[in-house]
This record gives C-alpha cells, sequence and structure tokens, in this order.
C-alpha cells in the first residue's frame, strides 16, 4: 500500500509540472482562441533569463521579479510584433506561426546558453515530508501550492476585475468587444503578456527538477495539453486538476500495467486526449459550447 | 531544355479567345513540367537527382496531406505517423519475407489507408484544434511502439535494406532508377487525386471544408467523407514511405519523430493549401529550406528556420502557390 | 495556381542549367601517381585537404554540435602554426543533419559529389552513420573516426572505409562488468537505460559480459529521449532495493538520476555512470556533495577537472580554443572530444603511406599505439587486423571531493576480455 501510495505522490509531483504549463496554455486559449505550441518554449526561455538573473549577482526573488516583467512585456511584444500580422489568418496559419515560434526560441536559446545544462536554484528546501511510510518532496508541496495559488490569481482575475471582464469579452466575440469601446488589440497582447508570466512562473518551477537546458519543456508540451484537454480549454482550475490526474494516471500506468511499462507511458496522455474527446469533448470543467452554425 | 521551351512555345499560338481556357494552359503547363523532370536527371549530378527524389517523396506525402487538411479542412500534426507506417511496412516486407520492392508498394498504401481508417472513425467526432492535438500524441506516440516490437521492427537499431537496382535494360545508375521510381509514383498520385477531386467526392470534401452544416444540408454524408477523406490522406503518406525506404535503404524510429509531421504540416502551408502546385512547392520548401538556413548561419540553423517559416507566413498567408498565382496575374494586365 | 506549374518547370529548369551536366560533377575524381598509383586524391592536393563532418546542429539533439568546434579549433591552430597537416592546410565543412538520417544522407552526398572532401570525417550518431555507410563504401570514400560508440563500426567486415573511434559501449559495458565481479561479486543490480540504440548496446553488452557470474539484474527501467523527466522509473527501481544502480543515460537524464537517486534517501546504491554523462557539468547541477562515490569511466582528460589544471596538453588545448574559436566555452567535454579525435586524424594522416584515400583508410587500420593529446595517459589508439577499434582502453574512476579519481589500471578491454566479434 505505501508503495502504491508513493507512486500516486510522483504522479502528482510530475501533475504538478503539466499543470503549471498548462495553465499557460489554457490562459491563451481562451484570450486569444489559439494553440500556442511555443508555450512550453517561451517558458524555458524565461527560465534562462531568471538563470542569467542570478548568474549576474541577483538573489532568487529579485530574479524572479525580474523574469515575470520581462516575460509579460516579451509575450506582449510577440503578440505586436509576430502574432498581430497574421491576425484574421485561418487557425492553421497562427498553428504554423507558433510552430515557427517553437523552432525559433528553442534554437534561440541553445545559441545563446548553450545545451549545457545550468544548474538552477530550488525555491523550496530540500527533503521530504514522511507521513506513513509515504515521503513527499518539499519541492513537489512548493510547485503544487504556487500552481495553486497562479490559479486562484487567475479566477480572480477573470471574474472579478474589469480588465478580466474585457478580456472575456474579446475572446467571446472580437467584433462586439470593440463595438462597445473595449481596446481589442491591446487586450489580445495583455492576454500574451500573462500567458508569458505564467509560462515563466512554470518555467522557474520546472528548472530545478527537470534541469535547465533547451529541450526541457519539450517533453511537458503533450502531457500539459492532455492535462489542459481533460480539463477543459476554457478552465484553469480544471487545467490544474487535469495536470493532476494525468500526471498520476501516467506514473500508475508506468508502474503497474506490463503492457504499458515505462516505454509506453506517452500512450497515457493519448488515450486521455482522445478518450475525453470521444465522451466528454468540453473536458471535466469546461463549459459547453453552443455552435452558430 | 529544348522539349520543355518547346512545350511553352506550343502553347503561345493557342492563344485565341475560345481555346485560352485555364485547362489548355494548365496542360501546358504539366507539360513543361514532366518534360523538365523527365530530362533533369540526365543532366544533375547524383546528389542533385537524390534531392529531387526526395522532394518527390515529400510532395507525395503533402499531396496526401492536402488532401485532408487543404480540400477536406481537417488539422493533422501526425502525418509522419502514416508515412512511417508507410516506410515500415516496405521496410518489414523486405526484411522478413522478401518481398520484391514493387510489390511494398501496394502492400504500405493498404496498410496506411486502413489505419487511416481506424483513425478516421473517431476523428471524424474531432474538429479543429483538438484532432491537431490528437494527431500530434499519436505521431509521439508512435516511435516508443515501433521500438517495442523489437522483433518485426528491429527496435531501436532500425532495419537496414538494399536498394532497388535498375534493371539492365535501362542503363541507368541507382539514383536514376530511384528517381524515376518515385517520379513514377509522384505522377501517378497527382493523377489519381486529381480524379479524385473532379469527382462528387471533392466536390463534397469542398462542401465539407467550406461550411460543415451547408454541406449536411445539401446531403453530404459528414462522417463518412471525414473518414474517408482521412484514410485517403494516409494512404498517400503510407505511399511516400514506402517510396522513402527504397531510397534511403534504412528505417528507424527515429527517423519519424514528431518533428517529421510537424515538418509536413509547415511545408504544405508554406506551400499553399488547397492549391495544386502547393505540395510540390511545399516539398521544395522542406527539401531546400533547411540547408538555406544552415547556410544563411552555420552556429544556429534553427534561429533562420523559425524566422523564414514566420515570414513566409506572413508574406504570404495563402502560401508559395497563392503568392505565386498573385505575382503572375498581374502579368495578363500588362500585356 | 496554373501558373505556379508553370513557376516549378521554370525553377526546375534553373536547377538543372545550373549545374553545368551530369558528367562534371558526381564521378569525377583525380587518381594519384608514382607509387600510390591509381589511388583516389579527390579533395587532397601538396597544398589542401577537404574533410566534411555531419552533426546535428538543430533538433533536439543538438548538444553535440559543440564537436565539430573543437574540431575546427583544432585545424585552425594546426593550419596556423604548425602549417596544417603535413603541409596542407586543412578544411573542415560542418552540415547539419538534426539527427535525421535522411538529412544525412543527403548531406554526405553532398560533401562527397559537390564539395568533393577527401574524406567523411565523423557523422554523429548511429542512426545517421548507419544511413550513409552504404554510400560512403560504395563510393570508396573514408568515413573515418564516426561520432557513435556502436559496436557495429568494428565488427562488421563489409564496410572497410568506415571506422569507429570511442570506445565502444560494449566494452564500457564490460568495465564495469570486471569492476563488479571483483568489488561486488553477487550484487543485485537495478539498471536506467536511454531507449535506443545507444542504451540496448550499452546494457546487452553488460548482460552478456555477467552471464555465469553471481551478478544479477534484478529491474530494468527504460526511458524516451523525449519523456521530461526520469523520476517515475527511478521510483520503480528503488523499489528493487538493488545494492548497485546502473546508470545508462545522456547528460540531462544522468543530472536527473543522480538528483532522483539524492532525493531517495531510503536507497542508497553504489551509483555506476555511464561515461556519456559522466562530465563534471553534469555532477555539478546536482551538487558536489551529493555525488561523492559515483563510479563511472573514462579515457580523455575532463576540462573541468582540476586534476589536469597544470597538464600541458590542457593548456594548450584550453588557451588554442580561446584563441581559435573565440566564444566557445572550452569546458564543454564536446569541444575536448572534437579537438583529440581531430589530433588522432593528423595522427593517422601523418601515418598514412599514400596521401589518397586508400592511404587513409589503410592507416585507420593500422595504428599501433599511437599516443593522442587529451586522452588518458596509458590510453592510446591501436588497431590492426582484426581489430577495428581505436580506442578500446578505458580506466575507471570514482568522484571524491570536486573531482573524478581515477583509480586501478587502464583497462585495455582487449586483453582482458578478448576481441569484440559481432
Amino acid at each position: 500500500m505505501a508503495g502504491f501510495l508513493q507512486q500516486v505522490v510522483e504522479g502528482l509531483g510530475a501533475g504538478a509540472v503539466y499543470a503549471s504549463l498548462a495553465l499557460a496554455l489554457v490562459l491563451i486559449y481562451q484570450f486569444t482562441g489559439i494553440v500556442n505550441f511555443a508555450q512550453g518554449e517561451l517558458a524555458m526561455f524565461s527560465a534562462y533569463v531568471a538563470w542569467q538573473a542570478m548568474a549576474a549577482g541577483l538573489p532568487f526573488w529579485a530574479a524572479l521579479a525580474l523574469t515575470l516583467a520581462v516575460s509579460f512585456a516579451g509575450g506582449m511584444l510577440i503578440e505586436r510584433i509576430v502574432i498581430r500580422l497574421v491576425e484574421g489568418a485561418p487557425e492553421l496559419t497562427l498553428v504554423i506561426v507558433t510552430v515557427g515560434l517553437f523552432i525559433f526560441v528553442n534554437a534561440a536559446a541553445g545559441w545563446i546558453w548553450t545545451f549545457l545544462i545550468k544548474d538552477f536554484p530550488n525555491p523550496f528546501p530540500r527533503g521530504a515530508l514522511e507521513v506513513g511510510g509515504v515521503s513527499v518532496g518539499f519541492s513537489t508541496l512548493g510547485v503544487l501550492g504556487v500552481v495553486a495559488l497562479v490559479m486562484g490569481l487567475l479566477y480572480l482575475l477573470f471574474q472579478h476585475t474589469k480588465i478580466g471582464l474585457g478580456m472575456r469579452a474579446v475572446a467571446a466575440n472580437p467584433d462586439s468587444a470593440r463595438l462597445v469601446g473595449i481596446r481589442v488589440g491591446r487586450t489580445l497582447a495583455l492576454g500574451w503578456g500573462l500567458a508569458a508570466t505564467v509560462g515563466a512562473v512554470s518555467g522557474v518551477l520546472v528548472a530545478p527538477l527537470l534541469f535547465l537546458e533547451p529541450n526541457m519543456m519539450g517533453g511537458v508540451l503533450i502531457y500539459a495539453f492532455a492535462a489542459a484537454t481533460l480539463g477543459g480549454f476554457d478552465s484553469p482550475a480544471g487545467a490544474v486538476a487535469g495536470g493532476v490526474i494525468v500526471g498520476v494516471a501516467e506514473t500508475l500506468a508506468g508502474a503497474y500495467v506490463p503492457a504499458v511499462g515505462s516505454d509506453l507511458k506517452i500512450g497515457v496522455p493519448l488515450a486521455i486526449i482522445l478518450g475525453v474527446l470521444l465522451v466528454r469533448p468540453r473536458g471535466l470543467f469546461g463549459r459547453a459550447v453552443v455552435e452558430r452554425a | 531544355m529544348t522539349q520543355v521551351e518547346d512545350a511553352g512555345v506550343d502553347a503561345r499560338p493557342e492563344r485565341r479567345r475560345p481555346r485560352w481556357t485555364p485547362t489548355g494552359r494548365r496542360r501546358a503547363a504539366v507539360a513543361a513540367l514532366l518534360a523538365a523532370a523527365l530530362y533533369a536527371p540526365f543532366q544533375l549530378v547524383p546528389f542533385h537527382v537524390f534531392q529531387l527524389t526526395m522532394v518527390l517523396v515529400y510532395a507525395v506525402a503533402l499531396l496526401g496531406l492536402n488532401l485532408l487538411v487543404g480540400h477536406a479542412g481537417q488539422i493533422s500534426l501526425g502525418h509522419g505517423a502514416f508515412f512511417a507506417v508507410g516506410a515500415y511496412t516496405a521496410a518489414v516486407l523486405t526484411h522478413g519475407p522478401g518481398l520484391p520492392y514493387p510489390l511494398t508498394l501496394p502492400a504500405a498504401a493498404v496498410v496506411a489507408f486502413l489505419l487511416g481508417l481506424a483513425f478516421g472513425v473517431p476523428a471524424v467526432r474531432l474538429r479543429g484544434l483538438y484532432l491537431a492535438l490528437v494527431t500530434l500524441a499519436m505521431a509521439i506516440f508512435l516511435v516508443p511502439l515501433l521500438k517495442r516490437f523489437e522483433g518485426v521492427t528491429g527496435g531501436s537499431m532500425g532495419l537496414t535494406l538494399p536498394k532497388p537496382g535498375p534493371p539492365a535494360w535501362s542503363g541507368l545508375a541507382e539514383d536514376q532508377w530511384l528517381y524515376f521510381l518515385a517520379l513514377a509514383v509522384a505522377v501517378a498520385s497527382f493523377a489519381l487525386v486529381g480524379s479524385l477531386l473532379r469527382s462528387r467526392v471533392g466536390r463534397a470534401l469542398h462542401a465539407l471544408r467550406d461550411d460543415e452544416g451547408a454541406a449536411e444540408v445539401m446531403g453530404v454524408r459528414l462522417p463518412a467523407y471525414k473518414t474517408l477523406a482521412f484514410a485517403w490522406s494516409a494512404m498517400f503518406a503510407g505511399v511516400a514511405g514506402c517510396v522513402y525506404t527504397w531510397v534511403i535503404g534504412f528505417v528507424s524510429p527515429d527517423s519519424f519523430t514528431v518533428n517529421l509531421s510537424i515538418t509536413l504540416l509547415a511545408g504544405l502551408v508554406v506551400g499553399g493549401l488547397g492549391s495544386t502546385a502547393g505540395p510540390v512547392l511545399g516539398a521544395l520548401f522542406v527539401m531546400f529550406v533547411p540547408s538555406i538556413a544552415q547556410d544563411l548561419n552555420e552556429a544556429a540553423p534553427g534561429v533562420i528556420l523559425g524566422l523564414l517559416i514566420i515570414a513566409v507566413m506572413y508574406v504570404a498567408p495563402t502560401g508559395l502557390a497563392g503568392l505565386a498565382g498573385r505575382l503572375i496575374r498581374k502579368i495578363p494586365r500588362k500585356e | 495556381m496554373r501558373v505556379s506549374a508553370i513557376g516549378c518547370a521554370a525553377l526546375l529548369l534553373v536547377a538543372v542549367g545550373a549545374c553545368g551536366g551530369r558528367e562534371s560533377g558526381g564521378e569525377a575524381g583525380t587518381a594519384a601517381s608514382g607509387q600510390c598509383q591509381g589511388q583516389q586524391t579527390t579533395g587532397i592536393t601538396d597544398k589542401s585537404i577537404k574533410l566534411g563532418g555531419i552533426y546535428p546542429l538543430s533538433g533536439p539533439a543538438s548538444a553535440y554540435g559543440d564537436i565539430p568546434k573543437g574540431i575546427k579549433a583544432y585545424f585552425d591552430y594546426v593550419n596556423a602554426e604548425k602549417g596544417g597537416i603535413g603541409g596542407r592546410t586543412v578544411e573542415f565543412i560542418v552540415r547539419d543533419d538534426g539527427y535525421q538520417p535522411p538529412k544525412a544522407v543527403e548531406e554526405a552526398r553532398r560533401l562527397v559529389e559537390q564539395d568533393q572532401v577527401f574524406a567523411l570525417f565523423q557523422t554523429l550518431g548511429t542512426p545517421s552513420t548507419t544511413a550513409t555507410w552504404d554510400y560512403t563504401n560504395q563510393r570508396k570514400v573514408p568515413q573515418v573516426f564516426v561520432a557513435t560508440g556502436a559496436s557495429k563500426w568494428g565488427t562488421d567486415g563489409a564496410h572497410p572505409w568506415t571506422i569507429g573511434w570511442q570506445p565502444n559501449y560494449v566494452s564500457e559495458a564490460r568495465v564495469y562488468a570486471q569492476y563488479l565481479k571483483a568489488e561486488k561479486p553477487s550484487a543485485k543490480i537495478a539498471v536506467l537505460y536511454q531507449n535506443d540504440d545507444f542504451g540496448k548496446d550499452l546494457l546487452g553488452g553488460f548482460k552478456k559480459a555477467i552471464e555465469g557470474t553471481q551478478l544479477t539484474i534484478v529491474a530494468e527501467q527504460s526511458y524516451e529521449v523525449t519523456d521530461p523527466s526520469i523520476d517515475p522509473q527511478m521510483r520503480n527501481l528503488a523499489g528493487s532495493k538493488a545494492e548497485v544502480f546502473l546508470d545508462i543515460t545522456t547528460p540531462k537524464f544522468g543530472s536527473q538520476a543522480l538528483a532522483a537517486d539524492v532525493r531517495n534517501t531510503g536507497w542508497n546504491p553504489l551509483h555506476i555512470i555511464n561515461n556519456v554523462a559522466a562530465s563534471i557539468t553534469v555532477l555539478k547541477p546536482v551538487g558536489f556533495d551529493n555525488v561523492q562515490g559515483v563510479v563511472s569511466s573514462s579515457y580523455y582528460k575532463d576540462p573541468n577537472d582540476p586534476t589536469w589544471a597544470t597538464d600541458a596538453e590542457m593548456t594548450l588545448y584550453k588557451q588554442k580554443v580561446k584563441q581559435y574559436a573565440p566564444g566557445a566555452d572550452p569546458n564543454i567535454p564536446y569541444l575536448t572530444f572534437g579537438w583529440a579525435v581531430a589530433n588522432s586524424f593528423h595522427k593517422a594522416m601523418d601515418a598514412a603511406k599514400c596521401p589518397t584515400r586508400e592511404g587513409l583508410r589503410d592507416s585507420v587500420r593500422d595504428l599501433r599505439n599511437v599516443p593522442i593529446d587529451m586522452l588518458l595517459p596509458g590510453v592510446t589508439l591501436s588497431t590492426g587486423q582484426g581489430d577495428a577499434f581505436p580506442i578500446e582502453s578505458m580506466q575507471l574512476m570514482t568522484f571524491k571531493g570536486q573531482r573524478w579519481e581515477l583509480f586501478g589500471q587502464v583497462i585495455d578491454t582487449r586483453k582482458e576480455f578478448g576481441p569484440l566479434t559481432g
């Protein structure tokens, strides 16, 4: 039993990582209606910014604040420079642009910082909490805590601020939003900036666990997609719950289902995506969308 | 070279209004293209012949993808998987039972078709983004799956195979023979897709892409056509994969990572969705742009490649085919 | 659209026209006269020698893209200060294959047919090398010192123009097996391995080497290079309570495995990490305090290891890399690897009886204890009849303080285990 619980805890740790990136994915989907394939790479780039700041002598928290600010500005800048140019293009064009962005950011990070892994300080204490023969690492708890915090802040922003209201209006119907005087362009840029900031939190949280190098987030992306699909692409709480479920399911399947084993674990997100979409396409927490034909 | 110019000249005297149909001019263009394609391997060094062979391979794969994405309006981020299935079908059948290579082509086509059909059934219920995610996950999953069944697929070491040699009567070198094999497959595939699109199937697919609701009202059986579009599309990817195995003579799981799928989709969008020339232009892009990127920047070719993809999308949102069309449409006005 | 078809035709024609005909390139080559009569001298003159290498400069394996930087630094240094190799200035062309076999084939053809290189000096990775070696051997182009440790480069008899360089993974596995037989003869072993040619080769070699001994593998876990983390695998291995942990990983996953081993206080096996992931740059992020006593093996000098701080070869290497590869960090072990392999090429070329492709082919298969810069003392290049593995000696080391401490003798796996055959 302790062994099983330990596996669950292991899954929670992995799930927290997926959830953190899924939050950023959900955010940008909600505001701009596009899926940003470069989200993971932007998070990785943010983590490098933090690393660079610390290498220059800043303490961790100062470096974090700086990184969040830089990421926010960077996200807005990308929206202005890259995304706006193809505004109104078909969905597929946007997908390809974010794929181009993915390749670019990944290569740029390797060019600037090389592909050697960097040591990244863990903001949480070493060691683990021992409960009934099961050890829960402090860093796992820490990541889960921060993810929950970010989720809460996003909820407040969406539901209880004017900016959030404007963003929701733009996401729901850009044309109508523009007619009622919302500056759609600025709101979209804000959405990108915000998503990049949430991504930066993810990158900084993940870097000490996965070790910082340019391909750090590549493997996380598909799990984050599965998490967002499971939770519903329009629900931050769903993204977090989805991430945790995906993490636990993947770990348990790898450990206890011999046909899956550690090599075919990657099939778990595939099965989850497919299953959810066929059974309940809006995800666990998503709103059903009624389409006007 | 003269043959090609002749074809161009032949087209000119026919420029009286009534005969000046798109079909006539198009036929001339296709004839010119074919003539050039037949002439090229006798003129080019083997290295360039090889490059053109790979362009043809990618063109066939993109042709299939175009059917799905360009004509039926469904996104697939996992077409590399069907390409891999075709490649592996050919490799396994050659390696194990020792099937002669011409027979591996229909085998690869059938296997990929059936697999596409199987995937098409659930895919029918998915749209846009979600279909993209499912196909992406499928492409990622295929790599460890190929490694798992080591006895059949050779595991992570892959399989090395003999390349089809030219028959003695042809007097061709190996690279030329492979080129003509690829050319024959490509021409047949393009002809097949052409006639498919001109039939009611093509009209149904276009109706489906432009407005699903309306198409359904008009009596297009959505699920059947979506599933079939998926299956045909997979079949052409599989055929391309089979020719790939002939040309490269080596398959390994890591040759078919998710990057291949993404490259294919990027190539198609850059080439031009829904157009006939799109797959060809996309294949040229897939083949040559990475080389150009590394010529421009040795230190990090990815930086240039990423920028180029974004730049093309900005300059030509309808792809290179659309761009070329826009440019050349201006010419008659000047005349 | 119809028009773009014409555009395609035009494009194709331009391509056809630009390349002056099939006969001018491709098959053309030059031959030597005198005692080396009839041998190929394509890409080599009295004043110059042209080489081509294929590496992943883009994509997920781009970390290896630092190897050619080390090679270039060496050749630039030799060109500028030593008058080149035997008076010949070396030109080294690097092409990117993104770790994709079809791309590697294309680039190999480009280098051989268009750039007319003398030899392919390194292709990186087992898949890319496997995809190209039929071609290079058909064309009789040397493909020397390929950067992969698969054992088939040495055991295969049908490809005389291709040869490896680094110790093959099977030999490395034998070194660990021998160490365990002496130290922990009845140990239970847990293995983590990368699920690709490299991991399978090393694990397979290890299994063969422990056949008939008391050593047993009690748990095996694999990971994919696309996995974000190997923590779940490590958890499963910990459950086995094995006394020895064999860690067959590449750098990032090596760091993750070491860190996971540290975190798991309930399981403290003897941690053996393979050479690929044994660099100080892998251990440092985990914290030196946490990796004390880890065992590995090596054959070349780690630039981060203070043991070599005053070593003459190391000083020269660091100085020249700074001078000729500004911007590159000489502490990256891949550059060291590149430097050493370039030096090996230099020595092989010097030893060649004829400055021809045949001369190089024969020379790399007839190396007699040739000392190489930056290899560990006692490790040399040796090949001969029936032995196509240039480096087969390694030395065990254990991590103490802030450095690897070599221990025991340099183990010549040829002598210890007999020659490796297919």
